[in-house]
């Protein structure tokens, strides 16, 4: 018997920047790698998700409307906000399965990660917008904007995956749902408990566990979301998914064998991003 | 909104003369002119008391005139350029040609002024004027004959029974740098000597300087010493560098009392032009509906051929509409035109082209 | 006096059509398996031509021919000896122009001065840019040594004939990919002429490849194995039903559909440019245009100002034979496009809005609509949120700036706007806040190759023109 018993922490979603548990009441157990109890984790429904979409659509003209450069400087406190929790995310990995070092790495890999992205903020307009030399008396430029609410399915690596797919999606101005990795989902509600405490607005990232193959096709074919991420999703559900998200015209990141640990590029930033083009005459 | 500015109040008939110092005089209650007269006699602050309930204690009316022309609506350059563009790609053939060169002709501003102008040349500018095309008298005479006031006697005297005007520049044309009193005696002069139409330029340098009341009370003044001559106001656009500044003096212009308002003196570059000519009968057509009152549009200087001058009937057409298409409300200030019209003319009754030795150098 | 144009038609003699056309498959004309159907002049219902009607080995034949010309002979040319073809290509367009436009005109309905002075100076533009990215695609952002993706597929629309061609096949061509592309069952005509501009460029067979017929070729080209990439342009439906064929396959796909661009016109706008930028909002292309300005939202302070000079011009707009040279608005391309105006303006007057159009004679014969305009629209009339695809135009008003900006995004699509104000710092603050992939400020339906041009939400997704348009033919 240890001298004292442990306080256990309750996973619950992430929604507009609180954490409610399921409005089904419903959890599922966690377990680490040797198949003990780790913790419940919230098991969210249709309607967390449908609640988790109207909080993410709510956020998205404040969040896409800051500047870059402040959103690059919330990014960036996020990573700050990582570092500072660095031994509870190499715990909960450890749980997962991963060795000590590893998870280290993994921890480290992450916060990097953050990093790097959260200095795109203000640079992503001109790597991907353009002044136009239009054959005519016309200043013609296209901008880079968010495409709006973005569903992720994030990959089954617990931190690495999870960050390289939510921080490309909103560095931009995105606001995204995402639904965690369904084996390994306690890192995702840690990073919410990140999110919360950094200076990001409550909605732009909304954060669901529990059953992949029952929430994600709701998001799919939800009208209000502009795209989504397939990152996470197995082979066999892909088409599936593409068939629904084609009902509103979703722009659909199909999963690529992503070696998490590899310089990301900015394809997954681009994946998410509309091109504005805005033509006006030049005259006295 | 500001359309419906003008068609509010009702009709004052006072003189400015808010700018000199002068007094306001009380111009003779209007009578059967009422429509036209009381628009000579822009006083804002007046209006804007009676009219508006607005106390005229606050108003200074050189400022609410300011006020007013900065209030119209701009002109995108881009936007102006493109229409009067494409209204230039009108393909206008056959019978619709055939018309139009006639309708072209009794337009025709006929011009001489220069430095070298003889009595000997006006005489045979004004034969031209007459019988533009001696070989064929289903040729219609032109418009009027333009002059310096010095020779309108010679013109009037060469026109007489012809029934064609003589316009004759005024106001010290075409820099309009001479004292006030210079302007109006040269005005008096010309309308002395029979000129039944005067084109008088306007100050530039205080249109350009925002002194907009100046410009003002000069075309009042002008207006004033015309008597029963009709007065052509040229704006002088290419000076003018913004098509903003166009409409702006448009409205100065027919405000004060214009009965005509015309591009240019044909001694700037650039003369007329087909979008600033475009902005001027959007004035022109804008002045109409607001006010009742009709003023006319010439474009002077650069017109030199039928493609041009059928390019400025399509705009005419199109733009202030049918009602502009007659010699009474639009004119064209030109001489080497009439040639050109004349040969397409001729072309198109004998199918085969003629050439320059047919048709009078004068 | 009253100013009559006499009629001023373009010269028919410079076309040849002739009485049937084949599929053009590996550089040559070939005859089709399926039944042949008939091209139709819109403006007086007369056949036109015999048109063949490619069926599912037709299509696969096609594909077949671009693989191997992908395989042996374009995909591994220099980009500076493909630059060279296109650049032949982008000639031949400007030396064969008359041509084009004349047969656009006829074909398509639309009028002269706009196939002339718009369309085919646009598809020689086209080519002329994409000619010069050929060899600088390592320049491009999408790494130092980007491939062609393969084949691919392209089903275009009726409204824009040749320049839906022009957008298509020079960015693929460019980049090293060869084609199949499905023109439109209604306009196949200058898209077989282009065929000929290949022939005569000497372009290698199996490079582009030209494929007729309706819905169930365009069916078999985009569900087509062998294709790695399908672009479509068309309507926002048949954009959905693409999507989901392509599901799970992993080829790449880029939608051009639909629209109902907001045309916003603030108090202080140029009302004489912007009355203008309505019309050509509206009109241009008998209002054929996926980003037409179809909807008209008017400051309340300028409604009824606006509306008396649109009426004014609208009186002056000259509808009738295409290849009249001052005609502003031709024929409707199809009797189905005209049953469908005609239906969406029925329903408009149903719900109670105001409907006009100035006086004027249609033609007997053909398939015609007069501009219309309707006024007291609200946001919930059909009229004012299902695409017309015709000349007509919905009117809205509004207050204030957050009204306007609240209204013209609310609807699914979101390929174009228009903004017009005097004000520098209110276009720069609407234009950031409009969902819409193309913004005209103070100017309407203006197009560049340089530009990119495409939509957010259900208009579609990628972009054609510009540096972004290769992305679409690029595997970074």
């Amino acid at each position: 018997m240890p001298d004292r018993l442990a306080v256990r922490k309750t996973y619950k979603l992430f929604i507009g920047g609180a954490f409610p548990r399921s409005e089904s009441g419903r959890s599922y157990v966690v377990t680490d790698a040797k198949g003990r109890f780790a913790a419940n984790a919230s098991q969210a429904s249709r309607k967390d998700a449908r609640d988790a979409v109207v909080a993410a659509r709510k956020a998205f003209p404040g969040w896409s409307g800051r500047t870059a450069y402040n959103r690059g400087q919330i990014l960036y406190r996020v990573a700050e906000m990582l570092e500072g929790r660095r031994d509870q995310f190499v715990d909960e990995l450890r749980q997962a399965g991963a060795s000590k070092n590893a998870a280290g790495a993994e921890v480290d890999a992450a916060v990097d990660r953050w990093v790097w992205y959260a200095g795109w903020a203000d640079k992503l307009s001109a790597v991907a917008g353009a002044a136009n030399p239009v054959s005519g008396p016309f200043f013609n430029f296209s901008t880079p904007e968010p495409t709006g609410v973005v569903a992720v399915v994030a990959p089954d690596s617990p931190l690495l995956g999870l960050v390289s797919v939510v921080a490309p999606a909103i560095v931009s101005g995105n606001t995204v749902v995402v639904v965690a990795s369904e084996p390994a989902p306690l890192p995702s509600i840690t990073l919410a408990e990140v999110l919360a405490t950094s200076d990001l607005p409550g909605g732009v990232v909304n954060v669901l566990t529990g059953r992949r193959a029952e929430i994600a096709p709701w998001l799919a074919t939800h009208m209000d979301v502009n795209a989504i991420d397939l990152a996470g999703v197995p082979d066999d559900q892909v088409r599936d998914l593409e068939e629904k998200a084609a009902e509103n015209l979703k722009r659909v990141l199909r999963p690529q064998d992503t070696e998490w640990t590899d310089e990301p590029g900015t394809t997954r930033m681009t994946a998410f991003l509309e091109t504005k083009t805005v033509w006006h005459p030049v005259g006295i | 909104m500001w359309l419906y500015f003008l068609s509010m109040h009702p009709g004052k008939t006072q003189v400015s003369g808010f700018q000199t110092g002068r007094p306001a005089r009380q111009r003779p209650e209007a009578g059967t002119t009422a429509p036209l007269r009381w628009l000579s006699g822009f006083v804002p602050g007046a209006w804007f008391g009676d009219a508006w309930g607005v106390s005229t204690e606050t108003l200074n009316s050189a400022a609410e005139l300011r006020a007013f022309l900065h209030g119209l609506p701009g002109v995108d350059r881009v936007g102006a350029e493109e229409r009067a563009a494409r209204l230039a790609t009108r393909s206008i053939k056959t019978t619709a040609k055939a018309a139009a060169i006639d309708l072209a002709i009794s337009m025709v501003d006929l011009t001489t002024l220069e430095g070298a102008d003889t009595p000997g040349k006006v005489r045979a500018l004004c034969a031209k004027a007459a019988h533009p095309d001696p070989a064929d008298a289903s040729v219609p005479k032109v418009a009027a004959v333009c002059v310096y006031p010095d020779m309108v006697d010679v013109a009037v005297r060469s026109l007489d029974g012809t029934g064609i005007g003589v316009a004759s520049v005024a106001t010290a044309f075409p820099s309009g740098r001479a004292p006030m009193e210079a302007k109006l005696a040269d005005t008096r002069a010309a309308v002395a000597a029979g000129a039944a139409e005067i084109d008088m330029v306007i100050d530039r340098g205080a249109f350009l300087a925002g002194d907009y009341a100046k410009v003002f009370d000069e075309i009042v003044a002008v207006k004033d010493a015309c008597g029963d001559a009709h007065l052509k106001v040229i704006l002088e656009t290419g000076e003018l560098a913004t098509y903003d500044n166009v409409r702006r003096a448009s409205w100065l212009a027919m405000r004060a009392g214009a009965d005509f308002i015309k591009t240019s003196t044909g001694k700037v570059s650039p003369a007329a032009t087909l979008p600033v000519t475009l902005v001027m009968l959007e004035a022109v057509r804008d002045y109409r509906a607001a006010t009742g009152r009709q003023v006319g549009v010439k474009p002077a200087g650069g017109i030199r051929t039928t493609k041009d001058a059928i390019k400025y009937l399509v705009l005419v057409n199109e733009t202030a509409g049918p009602d502009w298409l007659t010699p009474e409300w639009f004119r064209l200030g030109a001489s080497s035109v009439l040639n050109d019209l004349l040969m397409q003319r001729r072309k198109l009754a004998t199918g085969v082209y003629s050439g320059p030795d047919y048709f009078t150098l004068d | 006096m009253v100013f009559e144009y006499a009629p001023a038609p373009e010269s028919r003699a410079v076309v040849d059509i002739r009485a049937s056309y084949g599929l053009f498959v590996n550089g040559e004309f070939t005859e089709g398996h399926g039944e042949p159907f008939k091209s139709v002049n819109p403006a007086d219902e007369s056949v036109l031509a015999d048109i063949a009607r490619a069926d599912e080995s037709d299509v696969d034949r096609a594909v077949r021919a671009a693989r191997t010309a992908f395989d042996k002979v374009w995909g591994p040319m220099p980009g500076r000896e493909r630059a060279k073809y296109l650049y032949r290509i982008a000639r031949l367009v400007q030396e064969r122009s008359r041509e084009l436009a004349v047969l656009e005109s006829i074909d398509n309905g639309k009028p002269i001065r706009e196939s002339r002075d718009v369309d085919v100076p646009l598809v020689a533009a086209w080519f002329f840019y994409y000619a010069g990215w050929a060899d600088k695609l390592g320049h491009a952002g999408f790494g130092p040594d980007p491939k062609p993706v393969g084949v691919a597929g392209q089903v275009i629309p009726w409204n824009f004939p040749l320049l839906m061609l022009a957008w298509k096949i020079a960015p693929a061509l460019a980049c090293g990919n060869t084609v199949v592309l499905k023109p439109a069952e209604t306009t196949p005509l200058t898209a077989l002429l282009f065929a000929d501009i290949c022939r005569q460029a000497e372009l290698p067979p199996g490079v582009v490849n030209i494929v007729t017929g309706a819905g169930e070729t365009g069916r078999a080209l985009v569900a087509h194995e062998g294709i790695d990439k399908v672009a479509f342009t068309g309507s926002t439906e048949v954009g959905r039903q693409i999507a989901r064929t392509l599901a799970g396959t992993g080829r790449k796909l880029t939608l051009e559909l639909g629209g109902k661009a907001a045309n916003i016109v603030y108090e202080d706008a140029a009302l004489d440019q912007a009355v203008e930028g309505i019309v050509n909002g509206i009109f241009f292309n008998q209002g054929h245009v996926c980003c037409a300005g179809s909807r008209l939202l008017v400051q309340e302070s300028v409604a009824g100002e606006v509306l008396e000079r649109l009426k004014a011009r609208m009186a002056t707009l000259r509808v009738g034979d295409p290849l009249d040279k001052n005609t502003d608005i031709g024929a409707i391309n199809s009797a189905a496009q005209l049953a469908r105006i005609e239906e969406l303006s029925q329903a408009g007057e149903r719900e109670g809005a105001d409907r006009w159009s100035p006086p004027c004679e249609l033609p007997s014969q053909g398939f015609w609509f007069a501009p219309t305009i309707f006024t007291g629209v609200a946001q919930s009339h059909r009229i004012a949120r299902e695409e017309i695809f015709g000349p007509v135009l919905s009117v809205l008003t509004f207050r204030t700036p957050d009204e306007a900006v609240t209204k013209a995004n609310n609807t699914p699509y979101g390929l174009s706007a228009g903004i017009w104000t005097e004000k520098g710092s209110r276009i720069l603050w609407t234009a950031q806040r409009l969902r819409a992939g193309v913004v005209w400020a103070n100017t309407f339906n203006k197009f560049d190759p340089a530009s990119p041009f495409g939509g957010y939400k259900e208009s579609g997704f990628g972009r054609e023109g510009g540096r972004h348009g290769l992305e679409a033919y690029l595997n970074a």
